[in-house]
């Protein structure tokens, strides 16, 4: 299951990470990531990309096709009522 | 051309050769970087896009081309469609894979995706005022 190995790729990465992964096409290679994480915090919207597009070169080299990403740091994701 | 809301890793990057760099390639890796740094600092607001703002060559660019528009924000653009060095070397620059990339003040504020969420956001406007 490539989703549960994507998953523990970004937690070993960003250890406090919230982490959902959907499956946009049903073909299991274009996934919508969505991460939360204080690792993001003071960063801008393009750097917290790239940090998990660093998280995932190889994976996206192949068996990954292509991510949509979404990423808010723990504080946002809170106050925005996304988790607990 | 490219018209599905991800970000795609090209398949088409350059092989890794196995040679040394000659002074050659390290001049000419030079002159393409300060081709790089002329154009995102001709503007406080630059594009680097597939086509032109009159006929964008992929939905990306041209949503982007459609927010710059609405926020009625002056910018200049560069078709990395022309350009294959370039097209390349940017990637490699901004560590970023796919096009569009807006630039304010010649720091890469992101791709349609990221433009997108910051619009709707209001957080570009403000960008853009400060």
């Amino acid at each position: 299951m490539p989703f549960e190995s994507v998953k523990s790729l970004i937690k070993e990465n960003l250890p406090d990470a919230f982490i959902e992964v959907e499956d946009m096409t049903g073909t299991q290679d274009h996934l919508a990531i969505t991460v939360y994480s204080d690792q993001f915090k003071g960063k801008m919207l393009i750097e917290q990309h790239q940090v998990l597009m660093d998280i995932l070169k190889e994976k996206l080299k192949q068996e990954i096709h292509a991510v949509k990403l979404k990423t808010l740091t723990i504080e946002k994701a809170r106050e925005k009522g996304l988790i607990d | 051309m490219n018209k599905n809301p991800f970000n795609i890793i090209n398949s088409d990057a350059p092989s890794v050769k196995g040679e040394a760099v000659t002074e050659r390639d390290a001049d000419k890796s030079l002159e393409i970087t300060l081709r790089i740094k002329n154009l995102i600092s001709s503007s406080d607001i630059f594009l680097f896009m597939k086509g032109v703002p009159e006929a964008p060559m992929c939905g990306f660019s041209a949503n982007v081309i459609g927010i710059l528009q609405q926020m009625n924000v002056p910018f200049k653009t560069f078709n990395i469609l022309e350009d294959y060095d370039l097209r390349d070397a940017i990637k490699a620059y901004s560590n970023w894979p796919t096009y569009p990339q807006l630039y304010f003040r010649q720091k890469l504020i992101g791709g349609n995706d990221i433009v997108t969420e910051l619009y709707e956001s209001g957080e570009l406007e403000e960008l853009f005022k400060s």
